[in-house]
């Protein structure tokens, strides 16, 4: 039972990861992985954690406190995870603007047939002129 | 004890909102309730003693990146997922790699454990002398601000990155757009 919170987690960090992969819509891949992120953020925090500690803010009168370093890495990734998350929206945005959807699927669907077009032309363009000459 | 069972309470909250996110088809709805997931989260942080944690948590995690999501709906047209896809080879994936992980959970120091590797090195230093060294209380600060205060800058640096990134991004939108419909 001494590992329980570490088993949650594990498991809050496989529903993430299993969001992140299986969702085919952009947004919800990048919800996935603020999903992955909080559970890495917490695999720290519960490191931190000593039995009978309070919050290291330093009293007279107090002999236990948590560790702080963790706290300190985690406050600095809270805020990069916030970064990349702006940034992976801001090339949704731009994907949904030059696609017209962020569905994956239709994304790499639309791709296809974009290719499958220009092959055709291609072909059209290099059968042209033997047509021309045979006539 | 019941402090160890609020934690566990909380967890499964978390992972119950994270399944509910998942399987939400209205994008609307998911990005408000990721917004509830983080404040869970901070709850959790404080029962954890990580109370700048907690707060950074509820004003970047629930507020900013709540905004983000519903700026990023409000500047496309898609509000909901198209359909759920269930993905054998990815369950997979997640089922193996949470087994491999489970399994290294057993490596571990006991939760709350004050002989815990993690506790020998440099955190006793930092709660014994950062109030000599730096000035105040806040030993979650002095570190920040002072004894890692290269990270603070590195952290720095990528916001500053990630910001300009958004702005190329975003910025030029409207004149690329026109630009496009000019040569149609």
């Amino acid at each position: 039972m001494q590992h329980a919170p570490y088993w949650l987690v594990v498991v809050l960090l496989m529903v993430g990861f299993y969001t992140m992969i299986a969702s085919a819509n952009l947004v919800k891949r990048l919800i996935g992985l603020g999903v992955f992120q909080v559970a890495v953020f917490f695999l720290y925090i519960l490191l931190a954690k000593v039995r009978g500690g309070t919050a290291p803010i330093l009293e007279e009168g107090i002999a236990l406190y948590s560790n702080p370093l963790p706290h300190v890495l985690i406050l600095t990734a809270i805020v990069v995870s916030v970064a990349t998350t702006a940034l992976g929206l801001a090339l949704v945005v731009r994907i949904y603007h030059a696609y017209g959807s962020m569905d994956e699927d239709e994304l790499v669907q639309h791709d296809n047939e974009v290719e499958s077009a220009l092959a055709a032309r291609d072909a059209r363009v290099l059968q042209a002129p033997r047509k021309a000459e045979s006539s | 004890m019941t402090e160890n069972l609020l934690i566990l309470l909380l967890l499964v909250m978390l992972i119950v909102i994270a399944v509910a996110v998942h399987r939400l088809r209205s994008l609307f709805a998911a990005a408000m309730l990721f917004g509830l997931f983080s404040l869970v989260a901070a709850l959790a942080y404080v029962l954890l003693d990580a109370v700048d944690v907690a707060l950074t948590e509820a004003a970047v995690g629930a507020g900013i990146s709540t905004i983000l999501m519903l700026s990023t709906l409000a500047l496309t047209h898609q509000r909901t997922e198209a359909r759920h896809r269930r993905h054998l080879a990815a369950l997979c994936t997640v089922i193996f790699t949470g087994a491999v992980l489970l399994w290294a959970t057993t490596d571990m120091p006991g939760f709350a454990d004050p002989e815990s590797p993690v506790h020998q090195h440099l955190a006793p230093y930092f709660l014994q002398e950062s109030a000599s060294d730096i000035g105040i209380p806040n030993a979650v600060t002095s570190i920040l601000a002072s004894y890692r205060g290269y990270d603070t800058l590195g952290e720095v640096v990528v916001v500053f990155t990630a910001g300009v990134a958004v702005l190329g991004l975003l910025g030029g939108r409207r004149s690329s757009g026109r630009q496009r419909r000019e040569e149609d």
